[in-house]
Protein backbone atom coordinates (compact mmCIF):
# COMPACT_ATOMS: atom_id res chain seq x y z
CA UNK A 1 0.00 0.00 0.00
CA UNK A 2 3.12 2.03 0.76
CA UNK A 3 4.24 1.71 -3.03
CA UNK A 4 0.64 2.87 -3.98
CA UNK A 5 0.93 6.23 -2.09
CA UNK A 6 4.82 7.19 -3.08
CA UNK A 7 3.48 5.90 -6.86
CA UNK A 8 1.08 8.59 -6.49
CA UNK A 9 3.46 11.27 -4.55
CA UNK A 10 5.57 10.47 -7.81
CA UNK A 11 3.10 11.26 -9.97
CA UNK A 12 2.50 14.30 -8.12
CA UNK A 13 6.15 15.16 -7.75
CA UNK A 14 6.11 15.67 -11.69
CA UNK A 15 3.66 18.60 -11.54
CA UNK A 16 5.43 20.24 -9.10
CA UNK A 17 8.39 19.94 -11.00
CA UNK A 18 6.53 21.45 -13.77
CA UNK A 19 5.90 24.72 -11.70
CA UNK A 20 9.33 25.49 -10.92
CA UNK A 21 10.84 28.98 -13.04
CA UNK A 22 14.25 27.67 -14.74
CA UNK A 23 15.33 28.99 -18.17
CA UNK A 24 14.26 25.69 -19.50
CA UNK A 25 10.67 26.20 -17.85
CA UNK A 26 10.44 29.72 -19.56
CA UNK A 27 10.70 28.36 -22.76
CA UNK A 28 7.61 28.20 -24.17
CA UNK A 29 5.67 24.90 -24.43
CA UNK A 30 5.05 24.45 -27.71
CA UNK A 31 8.79 25.07 -28.84
CA UNK A 32 9.54 22.08 -25.88
CA UNK A 33 6.89 19.97 -27.80
CA UNK A 34 8.43 20.48 -30.79
CA UNK A 35 11.82 20.22 -29.93
CA UNK A 36 11.37 16.94 -28.11
CA UNK A 37 9.13 15.44 -30.90
CA UNK A 38 12.36 15.86 -33.34
CA UNK A 39 14.72 14.58 -30.98
CA UNK A 40 12.14 11.49 -30.59
CA UNK A 41 11.95 11.36 -34.38
CA UNK A 42 15.68 11.51 -34.77
CA UNK A 43 16.48 8.97 -32.30
CA UNK A 44 14.46 6.37 -33.36
CA UNK A 45 16.03 7.04 -36.90
CA UNK A 46 19.42 5.57 -36.16
CA UNK A 47 20.09 2.20 -37.86
CA UNK A 48 19.98 -0.62 -35.22
CA UNK A 49 23.50 -1.18 -35.37
CA UNK A 50 24.71 2.60 -35.18
CA UNK A 51 25.11 3.03 -31.66
CA UNK A 52 28.17 5.37 -31.32
CA UNK A 53 26.35 7.26 -33.40
CA UNK A 54 23.43 7.75 -30.97
CA UNK A 55 25.98 9.11 -28.35
CA UNK A 56 25.97 12.56 -28.58
CA UNK A 57 22.32 12.25 -27.98
CA UNK A 58 23.00 12.22 -24.53
CA UNK A 59 23.57 15.39 -24.00
CA UNK A 60 20.33 16.98 -24.64
CA UNK A 61 18.87 15.47 -21.70
CA UNK A 62 22.11 16.21 -19.49
CA UNK A 63 21.46 20.30 -20.87
CA UNK A 64 17.45 19.66 -19.57
CA UNK A 65 18.53 18.15 -16.69
CA UNK A 66 21.56 20.62 -15.72
CA UNK A 67 19.70 24.02 -16.98
CA UNK A 68 16.01 22.94 -15.54
CA UNK A 69 17.36 22.27 -12.20
CA UNK A 70 15.62 18.73 -11.86
CA UNK A 71 16.44 16.23 -9.53
CA UNK A 72 18.15 13.08 -11.33
CA UNK A 73 17.56 10.47 -8.97
CA UNK A 74 13.74 10.66 -9.15
CA UNK A 75 13.22 10.86 -12.85
CA UNK A 76 15.57 8.16 -14.03
CA UNK A 77 13.94 5.78 -10.94
CA UNK A 78 11.12 6.65 -13.49
CA UNK A 79 13.03 5.39 -16.41
CA UNK A 80 13.68 2.18 -14.12
CA UNK A 81 9.78 1.63 -14.15
CA UNK A 82 10.19 0.85 -17.83
CA UNK A 83 13.58 -1.42 -17.80
CA UNK A 84 11.71 -4.39 -17.42
CA UNK A 85 9.70 -3.45 -21.28
CA UNK A 86 12.98 -2.59 -22.64
CA UNK A 87 14.67 -5.47 -21.62
CA UNK A 88 11.89 -7.62 -22.86
CA UNK A 89 11.44 -6.11 -26.25
CA UNK A 90 15.74 -6.26 -26.68
CA UNK A 91 16.59 -9.51 -24.47
CA UNK A 92 15.83 -11.49 -27.96
CA UNK A 93 18.03 -10.18 -29.92
CA UNK A 94 20.91 -11.94 -29.06
CA UNK A 95 19.62 -15.22 -29.41
CA UNK A 96 18.23 -14.44 -33.23
CA UNK A 97 21.11 -12.59 -34.11
CA UNK A 98 24.30 -14.37 -34.15
CA UNK A 99 26.69 -13.24 -36.44
CA UNK A 100 29.49 -12.02 -35.46
CA UNK A 101 31.42 -8.35 -35.69
CA UNK A 102 34.68 -7.13 -34.81
CA UNK A 103 35.28 -4.56 -32.65
CA UNK A 104 38.96 -3.57 -31.37
CA UNK A 105 40.36 -6.78 -31.40
CA UNK A 106 36.72 -8.65 -30.08
CA UNK A 107 34.28 -10.14 -31.47
CA UNK A 108 30.67 -9.27 -30.39
CA UNK A 109 27.71 -10.91 -31.36
CA UNK A 110 25.74 -8.49 -33.81
CA UNK A 111 22.64 -9.36 -31.48
CA UNK A 112 24.11 -7.68 -28.09
CA UNK A 113 24.80 -4.80 -30.32
CA UNK A 114 21.07 -4.13 -31.31
CA UNK A 115 20.16 -5.01 -27.79
CA UNK A 116 22.44 -2.40 -26.36
CA UNK A 117 20.89 0.06 -29.13
CA UNK A 118 17.62 -0.80 -27.82
CA UNK A 119 18.56 0.33 -24.50
CA UNK A 120 20.19 3.52 -25.31
CA UNK A 121 17.01 4.53 -27.57
CA UNK A 122 14.19 3.51 -25.13
CA UNK A 123 16.28 5.27 -22.49
CA UNK A 124 16.87 8.40 -24.13
CA UNK A 125 13.25 8.70 -25.56
CA UNK A 126 11.71 7.82 -21.91
CA UNK A 127 14.15 10.35 -20.29
CA UNK A 128 13.32 13.05 -22.96
CA UNK A 129 9.53 12.30 -22.91
CA UNK A 130 9.81 12.69 -18.78
CA UNK A 131 11.88 15.39 -18.82
CA UNK A 132 9.34 17.13 -21.04
CA UNK A 133 6.14 16.80 -18.69
CA UNK A 134 8.69 17.87 -15.67
CA UNK A 135 9.82 21.17 -17.07
CA UNK A 136 6.51 21.76 -18.85
CA UNK A 137 3.36 20.62 -16.56
CA UNK A 138 0.73 18.74 -18.52
CA UNK A 139 -1.74 21.83 -18.57
CA UNK A 140 0.88 23.37 -20.70
CA UNK A 141 1.60 20.41 -22.40
CA UNK A 142 -2.28 20.30 -23.52
CA UNK A 143 -2.24 23.93 -24.24
CA UNK A 144 0.66 23.47 -26.96
CA UNK A 145 -1.16 20.26 -28.12
CA UNK A 146 -4.30 22.64 -28.67
CA UNK A 147 -2.29 25.47 -30.67
CA UNK A 148 -1.16 22.74 -32.94
CA UNK A 149 -4.93 22.04 -33.53
CA UNK A 150 -4.99 18.90 -32.06
CA UNK A 151 -9.17 18.27 -31.51
CA UNK A 152 -9.81 19.28 -28.22
CA UNK A 153 -11.61 16.05 -27.62
CA UNK A 154 -8.24 14.25 -28.00
CA UNK A 155 -6.77 16.86 -25.57
CA UNK A 156 -9.29 16.76 -22.63
CA UNK A 157 -8.68 12.66 -22.76
CA UNK A 158 -5.07 12.84 -22.12
CA UNK A 159 -5.90 15.55 -19.15
CA UNK A 160 -8.35 13.81 -17.56
CA UNK A 161 -6.54 10.21 -18.24
CA UNK A 162 -3.71 11.88 -16.13
CA UNK A 163 -6.05 13.77 -13.68
CA UNK A 164 -7.75 9.83 -13.46
CA UNK A 165 -4.80 8.07 -12.37
CA UNK A 166 -4.72 9.77 -8.78
CA UNK A 167 -8.18 9.04 -8.39
CA UNK A 168 -7.52 5.55 -9.42
CA UNK A 169 -4.66 5.17 -7.20
CA UNK A 170 -6.38 7.07 -4.43
CA UNK A 171 -9.12 4.94 -4.18
CA UNK A 172 -7.06 1.46 -4.44
CA UNK A 173 -5.20 2.30 -1.46
CA UNK A 174 -8.53 2.97 0.86
CA UNK A 175 -9.43 -0.51 -0.72
CA UNK A 176 -6.15 -2.23 0.09
CA UNK A 177 -5.63 -0.61 3.69
CA UNK A 178 -9.39 -1.43 4.66
CA UNK A 179 -8.66 -5.14 3.28
CA UNK A 180 -5.19 -5.42 4.67
CA UNK A 181 -6.75 -4.49 8.38
CA UNK A 182 -9.48 -7.46 8.41
CA UNK A 183 -7.50 -9.82 6.40
CA UNK A 184 -4.04 -10.41 8.81
CA UNK A 185 -1.26 -11.85 7.88
CA UNK A 186 -1.85 -12.11 4.06
CA UNK A 187 0.23 -11.21 1.12
CA UNK A 188 -2.03 -8.80 -1.15
CA UNK A 189 -5.40 -9.70 -2.02
CA UNK A 190 -6.30 -12.99 -2.17
CA UNK A 191 -7.58 -14.47 -5.28
CA UNK A 192 -11.13 -15.39 -4.36
CA UNK A 193 -11.96 -11.65 -3.85
CA UNK A 194 -10.03 -10.28 -7.33
CA UNK A 195 -13.61 -10.10 -8.96
CA UNK A 196 -15.28 -8.33 -6.38
CA UNK A 197 -12.54 -6.02 -5.92
CA UNK A 198 -12.01 -4.86 -9.23
CA UNK A 199 -15.96 -4.54 -9.78
CA UNK A 200 -16.03 -2.41 -5.81
CA UNK A 201 -13.15 -0.15 -7.43
CA UNK A 202 -14.81 0.58 -10.99
CA UNK A 203 -18.13 1.65 -9.19
CA UNK A 204 -16.30 3.79 -6.44
CA UNK A 205 -13.65 5.09 -9.08
CA UNK A 206 -16.87 6.33 -11.16
CA UNK A 207 -18.64 7.45 -8.73
CA UNK A 208 -15.94 10.18 -7.52
CA UNK A 209 -15.04 10.90 -11.24
CA UNK A 210 -18.48 11.77 -11.59
CA UNK A 211 -18.52 13.95 -8.34
CA UNK A 212 -15.27 15.57 -9.85
CA UNK A 213 -17.08 16.06 -12.97
CA UNK A 214 -20.00 17.61 -11.38
CA UNK A 215 -17.64 19.86 -9.34
CA UNK A 216 -16.33 21.06 -12.66
CA UNK A 217 -19.36 21.91 -14.33
CA UNK A 218 -20.86 23.60 -11.37
CA UNK A 219 -17.61 25.86 -12.53
CA UNK A 220 -18.34 26.45 -15.72
CA UNK A 221 -16.99 23.91 -17.73
CA UNK A 222 -17.88 23.14 -21.25
CA UNK A 223 -14.86 20.75 -22.28
CA UNK A 224 -12.20 22.75 -22.62
CA UNK A 225 -8.90 23.50 -19.92
CA UNK A 226 -8.66 26.98 -19.72
CA UNK A 227 -5.25 27.42 -17.97
CA UNK A 228 -5.11 31.30 -17.97
CA UNK A 229 -1.55 30.92 -19.70
CA UNK A 230 -1.36 33.24 -23.38
CA UNK A 231 2.41 33.45 -23.57
CA UNK A 232 3.60 33.96 -26.99
CA UNK A 233 6.32 32.71 -28.77
CA UNK A 234 9.61 34.99 -28.85
CA UNK A 235 12.79 35.12 -30.23
CA UNK A 236 14.71 33.19 -28.06
CA UNK A 237 12.46 30.16 -28.12
CA UNK A 238 12.55 30.41 -31.32
CA UNK A 239 16.32 29.83 -31.32
CA UNK A 240 15.96 27.46 -29.14
CA UNK A 241 14.45 25.43 -31.00
CA UNK A 242 16.64 25.86 -33.83
CA UNK A 243 19.81 25.31 -32.02
CA UNK A 244 18.72 22.32 -31.48
CA UNK A 245 17.04 21.30 -34.42
CA UNK A 246 20.92 21.99 -35.87
CA UNK A 247 22.61 19.95 -33.27
CA UNK A 248 19.99 16.71 -33.63
CA UNK A 249 20.76 17.09 -37.47
CA UNK A 250 24.23 17.48 -37.25
CA UNK A 251 24.45 14.10 -35.23
CA UNK A 252 22.04 12.42 -37.52
CA UNK A 253 24.17 13.61 -40.70
CA UNK A 254 27.42 12.87 -39.13
CA UNK A 255 28.71 10.01 -36.76
CA UNK A 256 30.77 12.77 -34.26
CA UNK A 257 32.28 10.18 -31.89
CA UNK A 258 33.82 8.27 -35.45
CA UNK A 259 34.75 11.90 -36.60
CA UNK A 260 36.21 12.49 -33.27
CA UNK A 261 38.11 8.96 -32.98
CA UNK A 262 39.58 9.43 -36.36
CA UNK A 263 41.28 12.77 -35.33
CA UNK A 264 42.23 11.67 -32.51
CA UNK A 265 43.97 7.98 -34.53
CA UNK A 266 44.76 10.19 -37.19
CA UNK A 267 47.00 12.66 -34.90
CA UNK A 268 48.82 9.47 -33.01
CA UNK A 269 49.39 8.14 -36.24
CA UNK B 1 -35.32 41.16 4.23
CA UNK B 2 -34.87 41.69 0.52
CA UNK B 3 -36.30 39.97 -2.79
CA UNK B 4 -37.13 36.28 -3.65
CA UNK B 5 -33.44 34.87 -4.25
CA UNK B 6 -34.87 31.31 -4.38
CA UNK B 7 -37.98 29.64 -5.07
CA UNK B 8 -38.52 25.97 -4.68
CA UNK B 9 -41.99 24.94 -6.24
CA UNK B 10 -43.71 21.66 -5.46
CA UNK B 11 -40.43 19.82 -6.00
CA UNK B 12 -40.65 16.08 -6.71
CA UNK B 13 -37.56 13.58 -7.48
CA UNK B 14 -37.29 10.01 -7.94
CA UNK B 15 -34.00 8.13 -8.77
CA UNK B 16 -34.01 4.91 -10.88
CA UNK B 17 -35.60 1.94 -9.34
CA UNK B 18 -38.48 4.00 -8.14
CA UNK B 19 -36.91 5.28 -4.65
CA UNK B 20 -38.93 8.94 -3.84
CA UNK B 21 -36.49 11.06 -2.54
CA UNK B 22 -38.15 14.60 -2.92
CA UNK B 23 -42.01 14.48 -2.16
CA UNK B 24 -43.09 17.68 -2.78
CA UNK B 25 -40.73 20.18 -1.09
CA UNK B 26 -41.96 24.21 -1.60
CA UNK B 27 -40.03 26.79 -0.31
CA UNK B 28 -38.93 30.40 -0.38
CA UNK B 29 -35.26 32.00 0.34
CA UNK B 30 -34.99 35.71 0.56
CA UNK B 31 -31.55 37.36 -0.23
CA UNK B 32 -29.03 38.13 2.26
CA UNK B 33 -31.29 34.86 4.32
CA UNK B 34 -28.86 31.95 5.75
CA UNK B 35 -30.76 28.71 5.91
CA UNK B 36 -29.55 25.80 7.11
CA UNK B 37 -31.51 22.24 6.28
CA UNK B 38 -31.24 19.45 8.49
CA UNK B 39 -33.02 15.80 9.03
CA UNK B 40 -31.54 12.47 9.46
CA UNK B 41 -29.06 10.36 6.71
CA UNK B 42 -31.20 9.47 3.77
CA UNK B 43 -33.81 12.29 4.37
CA UNK B 44 -32.91 13.87 0.61
CA UNK B 45 -30.68 16.83 1.85
CA UNK B 46 -28.47 16.22 -0.84
CA UNK B 47 -30.60 15.19 -3.56
CA UNK B 48 -31.84 18.60 -2.99
CA UNK B 49 -28.92 20.22 -3.26
CA UNK B 50 -28.32 18.69 -6.21
CA UNK B 51 -31.84 19.46 -7.45
CA UNK B 52 -31.22 23.26 -6.69
CA UNK B 53 -27.90 23.47 -8.40
CA UNK B 54 -29.25 21.87 -11.41
CA UNK B 55 -27.17 18.31 -11.57
CA UNK B 56 -30.55 16.77 -11.37
CA UNK B 57 -33.17 17.78 -12.78
CA UNK B 58 -36.87 17.24 -10.98
CA UNK B 59 -39.83 15.11 -12.34
CA UNK B 60 -42.43 17.74 -11.26
CA UNK B 61 -42.04 21.09 -9.45
CA UNK B 62 -38.93 23.88 -10.80
CA UNK B 63 -36.64 26.27 -9.17
CA UNK B 64 -36.17 29.59 -10.04
CA UNK B 65 -33.30 31.36 -9.14
CA UNK B 66 -33.62 35.38 -9.25
CA UNK B 67 -37.61 34.25 -11.21
CA UNK B 68 -35.97 32.15 -13.43
CA UNK B 69 -36.72 28.88 -13.81
CA UNK B 70 -33.82 26.75 -13.97
CA UNK B 71 -33.67 24.84 -17.25
CA UNK B 72 -30.23 23.10 -18.88
CA UNK B 73 -30.06 26.40 -21.22
CA UNK B 74 -29.63 28.84 -18.62
CA UNK B 75 -28.02 26.62 -16.24
CA UNK B 76 -24.53 27.77 -17.45
CA UNK B 77 -25.48 31.42 -16.08
CA UNK B 78 -27.04 30.11 -13.32
CA UNK B 79 -24.64 28.75 -12.05
CA UNK B 80 -22.50 31.46 -11.57
CA UNK B 81 -24.93 32.54 -9.30
CA UNK B 82 -25.09 29.28 -7.44
CA UNK B 83 -21.89 28.35 -5.71
CA UNK B 84 -21.91 24.76 -3.87
CA UNK B 85 -18.80 23.62 -1.62
CA UNK B 86 -19.35 19.72 -1.55
CA UNK B 87 -19.00 17.44 1.39
CA UNK B 88 -15.70 15.87 0.26
CA UNK B 89 -13.45 18.94 -0.36
CA UNK B 90 -10.84 16.69 -2.61
CA UNK B 91 -13.95 16.23 -5.04
CA UNK B 92 -13.52 19.76 -5.89
CA UNK B 93 -9.77 20.22 -5.69
CA UNK B 94 -8.69 18.29 -9.27
CA UNK B 95 -5.72 21.10 -10.01
CA UNK B 96 -2.22 21.18 -9.37
CA UNK B 97 -1.71 23.90 -7.15
CA UNK B 98 -4.46 26.00 -4.79
CA UNK B 99 -4.12 28.86 -6.87
CA UNK B 100 -5.35 26.97 -10.44
CA UNK B 101 -8.35 25.53 -8.36
CA UNK B 102 -9.70 28.76 -7.13
CA UNK B 103 -8.65 30.03 -10.66
CA UNK B 104 -10.79 27.54 -12.62
CA UNK B 105 -13.97 28.77 -12.38
CA UNK B 106 -13.41 32.43 -13.12
CA UNK B 107 -11.37 31.40 -16.36
CA UNK B 108 -14.28 29.37 -17.67
CA UNK B 109 -16.60 32.26 -17.37
CA UNK B 110 -13.94 33.92 -19.93
CA UNK B 111 -12.53 36.50 -17.07
CA UNK B 112 -9.06 37.85 -18.48
CA UNK B 113 -6.31 36.83 -16.73
CA UNK B 114 -5.88 39.97 -14.25
CA UNK B 115 -9.42 39.86 -13.66
CA UNK B 116 -8.91 36.41 -12.96
CA UNK B 117 -5.88 36.82 -10.82
CA UNK B 118 -7.78 39.43 -8.50
CA UNK B 119 -10.29 37.30 -8.33
CA UNK B 120 -8.22 34.17 -6.84
CA UNK B 121 -6.11 37.16 -4.58
CA UNK B 122 -9.40 37.98 -3.09
CA UNK B 123 -10.90 34.40 -2.27
CA UNK B 124 -8.17 33.16 -1.23
CA UNK B 125 -7.52 36.23 1.10
CA UNK B 126 -10.89 35.83 2.58
CA UNK B 127 -10.51 32.37 3.51
CA UNK B 128 -7.25 33.34 4.83
CA UNK B 129 -5.21 31.45 2.79
CA UNK B 130 -3.40 33.40 0.55
CA UNK B 131 0.29 31.91 1.83
CA UNK B 132 -1.07 28.42 0.45
CA UNK B 133 -1.31 29.60 -2.91
CA UNK B 134 1.10 27.65 -5.12
CA UNK B 135 0.75 24.67 -2.82
CA UNK B 136 -0.54 21.47 -4.62
CA UNK B 137 -3.95 20.80 -2.82
CA UNK B 138 -3.75 17.36 -1.83
CA UNK B 139 -0.84 17.89 0.78
CA UNK B 140 -3.31 20.55 2.66
CA UNK B 141 -4.68 19.38 5.87
CA UNK B 142 -8.33 18.65 5.99
CA UNK B 143 -8.91 22.31 7.32
CA UNK B 144 -6.79 24.11 4.41
CA UNK B 145 -8.54 21.79 1.88
CA UNK B 146 -11.98 22.80 2.85
CA UNK B 147 -10.79 26.61 2.64
CA UNK B 148 -9.33 26.22 -0.30
CA UNK B 149 -12.47 24.76 -1.52
CA UNK B 150 -14.42 27.58 -0.39
CA UNK B 151 -12.13 29.86 -2.32
CA UNK B 152 -12.50 28.09 -4.97
CA UNK B 153 -16.24 29.08 -5.22
CA UNK B 154 -16.08 32.13 -3.62
CA UNK B 155 -14.14 33.19 -6.63
CA UNK B 156 -17.04 33.20 -9.20
CA UNK B 157 -18.36 35.85 -6.92
CA UNK B 158 -21.12 33.43 -6.26
CA UNK B 159 -24.60 35.33 -5.20
CA UNK B 160 -25.87 31.82 -3.10
CA UNK B 161 -23.51 30.04 -1.28
CA UNK B 162 -24.78 26.54 -1.12
CA UNK B 163 -22.46 23.88 1.18
CA UNK B 164 -23.04 20.50 2.18
CA UNK B 165 -21.68 18.81 5.07
CA UNK B 166 -19.47 22.03 5.39
CA UNK B 167 -18.28 21.11 9.07
CA UNK B 168 -17.82 17.39 8.47
CA UNK B 169 -13.97 15.72 8.85
CA UNK B 170 -12.97 19.68 10.88
CA UNK B 171 -10.94 19.60 13.52
CA UNK B 172 -12.45 21.80 16.68
CA UNK B 173 -10.34 24.62 16.07
CA UNK B 174 -11.18 24.41 11.77
CA UNK B 175 -14.52 24.25 12.52
CA UNK B 176 -14.74 27.47 15.04
CA UNK B 177 -13.24 29.42 12.25
CA UNK B 178 -15.39 28.00 9.54
CA UNK B 179 -18.29 29.26 11.60
CA UNK B 180 -16.84 32.35 12.10
CA UNK B 181 -15.92 32.93 8.30
CA UNK B 182 -19.55 32.17 6.94
CA UNK B 183 -21.25 34.52 10.12
CA UNK B 184 -18.88 37.17 8.13
CA UNK B 185 -20.44 36.31 4.41
CA UNK B 186 -23.15 38.53 3.24
CA UNK B 187 -24.06 35.91 0.61
CA UNK B 188 -27.38 34.05 0.83
CA UNK B 189 -26.44 30.82 2.36
CA UNK B 190 -27.97 27.19 2.44
CA UNK B 191 -25.97 24.91 4.43
CA UNK B 192 -27.07 21.20 5.22
CA UNK B 193 -25.48 19.64 8.04
CA UNK B 194 -25.49 17.40 10.57
CA UNK B 195 -23.67 19.68 12.82
CA UNK B 196 -26.64 21.59 14.43
CA UNK B 197 -24.83 23.59 16.67
CA UNK B 198 -23.36 24.76 13.54
CA UNK B 199 -26.11 25.38 12.08
CA UNK B 200 -27.50 27.08 15.16
CA UNK B 201 -24.52 29.73 14.96
CA UNK B 202 -24.86 30.43 11.69
CA UNK B 203 -28.30 30.46 10.27
CA UNK B 204 -31.09 32.15 11.18
CA UNK B 205 -33.99 30.13 9.81
CA UNK B 206 -33.78 25.86 9.43
CA UNK B 207 -36.04 23.80 7.76
CA UNK B 208 -36.06 20.07 8.20
CA UNK B 209 -36.55 17.28 6.10
CA UNK B 210 -37.65 13.65 6.65
CA UNK B 211 -38.16 11.28 4.36
CA UNK B 212 -38.02 13.55 1.31
CA UNK B 213 -40.46 16.51 3.02
CA UNK B 214 -40.45 19.21 5.04
CA UNK B 215 -41.71 19.12 7.99
CA UNK B 216 -41.08 22.13 10.27
CA UNK B 217 -39.27 25.73 8.43
CA UNK B 218 -38.98 28.23 10.59
CA UNK B 219 -36.59 30.21 13.45
CA UNK B 220 -33.41 28.06 13.91
CA UNK B 221 -33.49 28.62 17.75
CA UNK B 222 -36.91 27.51 18.13
CA UNK B 223 -36.81 24.40 15.66
CA UNK B 224 -33.57 23.03 17.06
CA UNK B 225 -34.92 23.12 20.72
CA UNK B 226 -38.16 21.62 19.81
CA UNK B 227 -37.07 18.34 21.37
CA UNK B 228 -40.10 16.27 20.18
CA UNK B 229 -39.53 17.27 16.58
CA UNK B 230 -36.13 16.52 16.32
CA UNK B 231 -36.49 13.20 18.03
CA UNK B 232 -39.38 12.38 15.65
CA UNK B 233 -36.65 13.20 12.91
CA UNK B 234 -33.69 11.32 13.77
CA UNK B 235 -31.88 14.32 15.14
CA UNK B 236 -30.72 15.77 18.93
CA UNK B 237 -31.10 19.27 20.72
CA UNK B 238 -27.55 21.00 19.38
CA UNK B 239 -25.09 19.81 22.49
CA UNK B 240 -24.55 23.85 23.41
CA UNK B 241 -28.22 23.73 24.10
CA UNK B 242 -28.54 20.02 25.97
CA UNK B 243 -28.44 20.19 30.30
CA UNK B 244 -25.08 20.81 32.02
CA UNK B 245 -23.69 16.82 31.43
CA UNK B 246 -22.08 17.22 34.71
CA UNK B 247 -24.94 19.03 36.87
CA UNK B 248 -27.47 18.31 34.89
CA UNK B 249 -28.35 21.88 35.22
CA UNK B 250 -30.72 23.18 32.87
CA UNK B 251 -29.58 25.46 29.92
CA UNK B 252 -30.76 28.75 29.40
CA UNK B 253 -31.84 29.53 26.00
Amino acid sequence: MSTLKNSLYHLRLLDDLGKHNSFIHKVHPLIKLITTVFYLAVVISFERYDVSGLLPLIFYPMFIFLLGELPITPILKRLLIVAPLIIGIGIMNPLFDNSKVLIGNIYISRGWITFLSILIKCGLTVTASILLVATTGINRIAEALRMLKVPKIFVLQLLLTYRYFSVLIEEVSIMIRAYSLRAPGQKGIHRSVWGSFTGILIIRTFDRAQRVYQSMNLRGFRGEYINGYNSKITFKDFLYLMMWCFFFTIVRIYNIPLIIDRIFTGVIN
Amino acid sequence: MGNNKLIIKKLHFTYPGEHIAIKDISFVISEGESVGIIGANGAGKSTLLMLIMGILFPNTGEVLVDNRSINKKNLSKIRQQLGMVFQNPDDQLFMTSVYEDVAFGPRNYGLDEVEVENRVEKALAMVGISHLKDRSPFKLSGGEKRSAAIASVLSMEPEVLIMDEPTSALDPKSRRKLIQLLNRFKHTKIITSHDLDMVLDTCKRTIVIKGGRIVADGNTKEILTNDELLDNCGLEVPLSLQNCPVCGTKKEI
